[in-house]
């Protein structure tokens, strides 16, 4: 039987963290199927081009601009009878809408996927990431929310699936968008950046995040903060790494004065290259740590940026 | 208005979480319990409408041990109304969860339930959204602010690329995120108080509710462990360890 994979988008592109998902689906069945339930048609021609994916449905209205869960679990449910999975990104927009799809479909819901060992068990981090669970599904359709950096990301182009424009389900009037205040940036987003440079409490204002700003734009970093400098309003929600904000996975990760509490080292702890610069030798982000280098960061930063002038050393 | 906050007895998000040797799941003997963090925001936003006169009642459900009245008691010293126990011994999944709420929600018929987004024990962020499909209600998910005003709520969500804004058409179901407000400590005439409040206690048999789990969890393990690498002692060395050793950058 096919999988689905409940698509996540901004009506004119595909959210990268889809091509995670879309690998995860072929990890369970050789027939990907994907929704994208949007306004307009740009996402899903876009969709149709991932490589591995067999077919596009395509649900195009303005009741999905916003992609409320109201109007595209009823949308998601219609077509669940054809399936054996459906997928979607365990980020906010998946993590949303899969649990009143698989309410909805009378079946529990196995969150945040890091492994299909088959098409009935999964692997899936429990306590922030301190503990892993083998769990195995006895329900008809498997409802799935994966975490992307745990798949490869499929290729993005040189697919050709076939589009099929479905009817949009009923929109059941209950919510409506009113507003959003997202961050615009020149910088990579921080779940497909290949370089992450965070800060935490350390830093001691928003102001002070300049610096390490700096050195993000020299490596073509995205920039990050732990909760308790996001709770201490240094930097917007978005910005947070760890269990309950975004995990990452880059190739390099640079915590600044971010002392690594558990719920920290459990949406970075898979990265490749760790670097720490913290004042305090004893703190726990030093265990995970590649790197580590103990001291001022208010000194070792401006000295860092320096270096890499010195060196030459731009984005790759 | 009437305002159902759930809440979870979770090992407390200070203590070092250790698999059982024998990988069925992690010790929890003598280990401290406390309320999920998240359901604390939840309480603490139902008792400061509460306190601002929107809403006139706040209960408060938990499910699962006998001990879980503890949990509750905690929500009552914050400053809740009353308690409802679901009492069982037996594992519930958030499904199970959502369908014996949904069954409390028919008795009390609360204009809005409050809970944390997700519980720091299974990590799983389903049981509002759950709830809210079987109840067909709207749902305001990730809240970090909350307006309630005639039969809407403008709910203020934490996305992934910043704040966003729903109206969403009540009742409806709310789960909380961090930044929606600091839960306050109980005070000592409080904690005293809340014990003379009532807790009803009811089985998931009165309610009517098979909560046999769809998950058998077939084992639990210990994640891969980061070995600590190395301390440099200055800048040029971790730059040259960055490009030449790692090769990073």
């Amino acid at each position: 039987m096919a999988v689905l994979v409940v698509a996540d988008h901004d009506n004119s592109a595909i959210v990268p963290i889809i091509l995670n998902t879309v690998t995860a689906a072929a990890a369970i069945s050789g027939d990907v199927h994907v929704l994208v339930a949007a306004e307009g048609s740009a996402a899903a021609a876009e969709a149709a081009k991932i490589a591995g994916v067999s077919k596009v449905l395509a649900a195009d209205s303005g009741d999905y601009a916003h992609q409320l869960a109201e109007n595209i679990a009823p949308l998601v449910v219609g077509l669940a009878g054809g399936y054996s999975h459906i997928l979607f990104p365990s980020n906010t927009s998946g993590k949303n809408i899969a649990p009143r799809v698989a309410a909805l479909l009378d079946v529990a819901q196995i969150s945040d996927i890091l492994e299909v060992v088959s098409e009935d068990t999964f692997v899936r981090p429990i306590y922030a990431g301190n503990a892993m669970a083998t769990v195995q599904s006895s329900d008809s359709v498997k409802v799935i929310t994966v975490r992307g950096t745990a798949f490869a990301a499929a290729e993005a182009e040189g697919g050709n699936a076939a589009i099929d424009a479905i009817d949009a389900a009923d929109n059941p009037g209950l919510s409506s968008f009113v507003s959003a205040e997202l961050t615009k940036s020149e910088r990579p987003e921080l779940t497909a950046a290949r370089v992450i440079i965070s800060g935490g409490r350390g830093l001691q204002s928003g102001e002070n995040f300049e610096i390490i700003e700096k050195v993000a734009d020299k490596l073509g970093a995205a920039v990050g903060a732990s909760r308790a400098a996001v709770d201490a309003g240094y930097k917007p929600n978005d910005y947070q790494v760890g269990q309950t904000g975004k995990v990452v996975a880059p190739e390099l990760y640079i915590a600044v004065g971010i002392s690594g509490a558990i719920q920290h080292l459990a949406g970075m702890k898979d990265s490749k290259v760790i670097v720490a610069i913290n004042k305090d030798e004893e703190a726990p982000i030093f265990t995970v740590a590649d790197y580590g280098l103990v001291g001022d960061l208010f000194k070792i930063i401006p000295e860092l940026d320096e270096e890499l002038e010195k060196q030459g050393i731009t984005p790759r | 208005m009437k305002l159902l906050v759930a809440v979870k007895r979770v090992i407390d998000y200070n203590v070092k979480v250790r698999v059982k040797a024998d990988e069925t799941g992690v010790e929890t003997a003598n280990v401290k319990m406390s309320m999920n963090p998240f359901d604390e925001i939840a309480v603490e936003e139902a008792v400061r409408l509460l306190e601002a006169g929107t809403v006139t009642e706040v209960v408060v459900v938990s499910m699962g041990i006998q001990q879980c009245q503890e949990t509750i008691r905690t929500a009552l010293a914050m400053g809740a109304d009353r308690g409802i126990h679901v009492k069982t011994d037996d594992e519930l999944q958030p499904l199970a969860v959502a369908k014996l709420l949904a069954k409390i929600v028919e008795k009390e018929a609360p204009d809005v339930v409050i809970l944390g987004k997700q519980a720091i024990d299974d990590d799983s962020n389903q049981t509002g959204q759950m709830l809210a499909g079987l109840l067909g209600w709207s749902q305001g998910t990730f809240a970090s602010k909350i307006e309630l005003a005639d039969g809407k709520a403008n709910v203020t969500r934490e996305v992934d690329g910043g704040l966003e804004t729903l109206a969403i058409t009540l009742p409806a179901i709310i789960t909380t995120d961090l930044r929606l407000n600091e839960p306050r400590y109980a005070s000592l005439p409080n904690i005293m108080k809340a014990k003379k409040k009532t807790i009803d206690e009811m089985s998931p048999e009165e309610l009517g509710v098979d909560v046999a789990p769809r998950l058998t969890t077939l084992k639990v393990t210990e994640p891969v462990k980061r070995e600590g690498g190395v301390k440099v002692e200055s800048v040029a060395e971790l730059v040259d360890k960055l490009k030449n050793e790692a090769g990073v950058i």
